[in-house]
């Protein structure tokens, strides 16, 4: 496709894609794009809570996300017309071509690459740059307009590798054989990306998991990736826990939950951590910086790479991209969506 | 710089105490000289360096940095080390991060104008968690918790040997600490500290229970009064003149007055007291605890505290006269040793603390419940036959504190606890009721306490808070005023700091009063009635 000999005739992103209370409506194709309540027609990225919401009469994602979606909510959530859509076809949706990119943020996540008369919009949804066995990577898509999310939009977040922030952690096990290793992650994509981390390290004792974990990873393999030996936490003596490493989603590292572990030592798993405040906030004591959102670096390359003459920052620190951005001659503007809930990283 | 980088690093997030010694004395096993000695005197606070001012880091990152973009990320931060260290532009390549070592030899011999290019290059060297670390090391404390006694028990800890030892030679010796790490981790002897104006480590006192003391034979003990100050160690050695608090602190540069007294040779052992400024002696009048508080945990002195709190120290024991090692003597003949040689040398602002006579049991419970608080905390029994080993051995040395205060005070706070305790809320603020000037009842908080509790007390409090938050900050959560907790505590003085306006000594839960209603709990007139003028 030619696309700047249409461009003339092309309509502004702005012009079909707008912001309402209920998120990102694309007015040609009728649909809303992560919408925060139950509408009619939803094109979801990816199945995180705070993305795929429940009630919807049509879902049109992946078949990942559409499996996650129907794991984690309830039954009469998800009782609407759901429209399975692998990455890389295209599906029109009232007068919009629409197709799925990966993100590479968790498994089944997706840019939404939306065409309409010429002009094409991609949303990002959530996403990161660093390579992740457990997810396909991500995919730049040149557009018209980038809607990019920015968790992480501050220069004083630069992820480290993942691969040091996992040898922290094998070393604390090794210091400290007697306690328990609580690691608080995400129960969707962060649980799973730690533990394929672990085997990439060589560690290969089974590790013990929260109940509220053992869905995404049963799904996880599934799908076909190996996240090697879990056993449920449930049950299982005191000692039973010393020297281990146990996964638990964060909010129960400091709640009566943790009482069967001996003396654990609480790592929280998240890009939050590289502020120590936060981390010390939170009462952990080994802060592992591994995010599966993009950092400061990750989001200002993809911005570069999609070209995008127009960027619309979402939710996160979007005052500092949208900065950066202007300074670069873009045209940028943060898009102030509501309701994504930033701890859930 | 890697190594002591990630040791700091650790320590701020480590709540526990054991954890803490085990990670310091993990480094000091693991690092070579003289890099490990730096690092011993960063955390003990002996290492002087030329610093940087806060103004000079923000002058360096103004260079690098977008101060848009800075400014936002300050902000967020909020702390002007972390958030430098977060964005310099950090540059890798060829040159390593400096070694510790290499950061104080150029420091040291730099002037001050120098230190912000030295300073440039090596955080283009270092990544973000070695950035921090210079920083904080070149801005000047470390704040990760940790203090000089912590440090030497984890040496002790690490290489086997006992806590007192590391302090009998730690004063003889200095940064890198060569020759301390050669007998503690290498083929050398302990290095030969007599001669040195060095701390001796101190005899300690056990508690004594009141079920114990029945089965005392009291006649091989003597009484002392135990006086409420800080235990201190004069040193005045060839020459030398040393103030030691009881962790084997100099203090000496705080207290002027005592150190111009120590005209003779001797090391002493003593209490730490202040008299009224219109009084005289020796003997002195002491004056209430709170006073002696002005003058602790300053470096140096003011005119007006010298003329309004003056110091003194009362005492105790002696250990050497001259170069004569008088420790092995039984208690008894110490005791002659002392009386004789004050009368001899009659020194300057130092009084002796008398012996307490008694015959029963009974003599000594009415002394104890007689003494005058906010000066005397209780008694101190002393076996005559026993020689002054350091440490704490149990038998030897007994305090016997005076019954404590209590007060019925409303749970108001609740904060979670670290390590073992960090999921339950062990950490209480509890307040007393006043009328407002509205005329309607308010509590205000009077302290603070986190023992005194059994395992299972804490499960039930725990519960009643979780159940019972009216509002939550962070760790913190605020509960409706419904539980009454006994506390007790030592004294209470007057405080500026607090909100109430008085600040308990040591407090402690002794009862969980799950009958009595809120409403009932003590009023905080009847708390500032306590109060020892």
């Amino acid at each position: 496709m030619n696309r700047s000999s249409q461009m003339a005739a092309a309509p502004r992103p702005e012009d079909w894609i707008r912001v309402t209370p209920l998120g990102l409506w694309c007015e040609p194709g009728g649909f809303h794009v992560d919408p925060l309540r139950a509408v009619q027609r939803a094109v979801v990225t990816h199945g995180h809570s705070d993305h795929a919401r429940g009630g919807h009469a049509d879902v049109l994602a992946t078949p990942e996300t559409l499996a996650i979606m129907a794991l984690r909510l309830r039954e009469d959530e998800t009782s609407g017309r759901r429209q399975p859509l692998p990455y890389g076809e295209t599906v029109r949706v009232g007068e919009v071509d629409v197709r799925l990119v990966p993100a590479g943020h968790v498994l089944g996540s997706a840019q939404v690459v939306m065409d309409y008369r010429g002009s094409r919009v991609v949303v990002s949804g959530d996403y990161k740059r660093t390579p992740d066995p457990t997810c396909a990577p991500f995919e730049p898509v040149p557009c018209d307009a980038f809607v990019t999310e920015a968790t992480f939009g501050l220069p004083v977040f630069r992820h480290p590798p993942p691969a040091g922030e996992i040898a922290r952690l094998l070393a604390s096990v090794r210091r400290f054989p007697e306690r328990s290793h609580l690691v608080g992650v995400y129960s969707l994509g962060k649980a799973q990306r730690v533990l394929s981390l672990l085997r990439a390290a060589g560690y290969h004792d089974p590790v013990f998991i929260h109940g509220a974990l053992a869905g995404c990873c049963d799904l996880y393999r599934a799908h076909g990736i190996d996240l090697g030996e879990t056993e449920p936490a449930a049950g299982r003596k005191r000692d039973d826990f010393r020297g281990r490493i146990v996964m638990a989603p964060p909010s129960a590292t400091a709640d009566v939950w943790s009482r069967r572990m001996p003396d654990p030592v609480v790592a929280h798993a998240s890009g939050w951590m590289r502020v120590r405040q936060r981390a010390r906030q939170r009462q952990v004591e080994l802060p592992l910086v591994v995010s599966d959102h993009a950092d400061w670096d990750e989001l200002l390359l993809t911005v570069q790479e999609v070209g995008a003459p127009k960027v619309w920052v979402t939710h996160g620190a979007e005052e500092a991209m949208v900065y950066w951005c202007r300074q670069q001659g873009y045209d940028a503007r943060a898009l102030s969506l509501v309701g994504r809930d930033e701890e859930e990283e | 710089m890697r190594a002591f980088a990630d040791l700091l690093d650790s320590l701020v997030f480590t709540p526990s105490r054991n954890a803490k010694l085990r990670l310091i004395g993990e480094y000091m096993g693991a690092t070579p000289d003289p890099e490990r000695g730096w690092a011993l005197a960063a955390l003990t606070g002996g290492l002087e360096l030329q610093t940087a001012k806060p103004a000079a880091i923000r002058g360096l990152i103004q260079e690098r940095t977008d101060p848009v973009l800075f400014g936002l990320s300050y902000d967020y931060v909020g702390d002007l080390a972390e958030t430098v260290a977060l964005t310099w532009p950090g540059k890798g390549g060829a040159n390593g991060p400096p070694a510790l070592s290499e950061v104080v030899d150029r420091l040291r011999g730099a002037l001050r104008g120098q230190v912000p290019d030295l300073l440039a290059g090596w955080l283009d060297a270092c990544d973000p968690t070695e950035r921090w670390a210079l920083l904080k090391l070149i801005t000047g404390g470390l704040r990760v918790g940790v203090s000089a006694r912590m440090a030497k028990m984890a040496l002790a800890e690490r290489f086997a040997v006992t806590l007192e030892e590391v302090e009998e030679v730690w004063h003889g010796v200095r940064p890198p600490y060569t020759e301390l790490f050669g007998w503690l981790d290498g083929p050398h002897d302990k290095p030969d500290v007599d001669a040195a104006p060095g701390f001796r480590p101190l005899m300690l006192s056990t508690p004594l229970e009141d079920a114990d003391a029945e089965k005392l034979d009291l006649s091989a003990y003597r009484a002392e009064w135990k006086w409420d100050g800080i235990r201190v160690q004069l040193v005045a050695r060839g020459g030398e003149r040393r103030l030691y608090s009881r962790s084997g602190d100099d203090i000496g540069g705080a207290f002027p007055e005592i150190l111009d007294a120590m005209t003779f040779d001797a090391i002493l052992d003593g209490e730490l007291l202040v008299h009224p400024a219109d009084g005289s002696g020796p003997p002195y009048e002491v004056a209430p605890f709170n006073d002696l508080q002005q003058r602790l945990n300053r470096k140096t002195v003011t005119p007006k505290q010298l003329r309004e709190q003056p110091a003194f120290v009362r005492l105790y024991d002696i250990l050497f006269e001259g170069t004569e090692d008088l420790r092995p003597l039984p208690f008894d003949a110490r005791r002659r040793r002392l009386e004789a040689w004050y009368a001899r040398a009659l020194p300057a602002k130092l009084d002796l603390s008398p012996l307490v006579a008694f015959e029963t049991a009974a003599d000594l419970h009415a002394l104890r419940s007689g003494s005058r608080e906010g000066v005397i905390e209780g008694l101190m029994l002393k076996r005559g036959d026993s020689a002054y080993v350091s440490g704490r051995p149990k038998g030897p040395w007994f305090k016997w504190k005076r019954d404590p205060h209590t007060a019925d005070t409303v749970l108001m706070y609740a904060q979670r606890g670290h390590g073992k305790r960090s999921s339950f809320y062990s950490d209480y603020t509890f307040g007393a009721w006043r009328r407002t000037d509205a005329g309607s009842e308010e509590l205000v908080p009077v302290g603070k306490a986190y023992f005194g509790f059994t395992d299972e007390e804490l499960r039930q409090l725990d519960r009643w808070i979780r159940s019972n938050t009216v509002n939550r900050f962070g760790p913190v959560r605020e509960v409706k005023p419904g539980l009454v907790l006994e506390v007790a505590f030592d004294s209470i003085a007057r405080s500026t700091r607090h909100k109430s306006g008085v600040a308990m000594r040591f407090p402690r839960v002794a009862h969980i009063r799950w009958d009595k209603p809120a409403i009932e709990a003590d009023r905080l007139e009847t708390l500032e009635a306590l109060i020892a003028e």
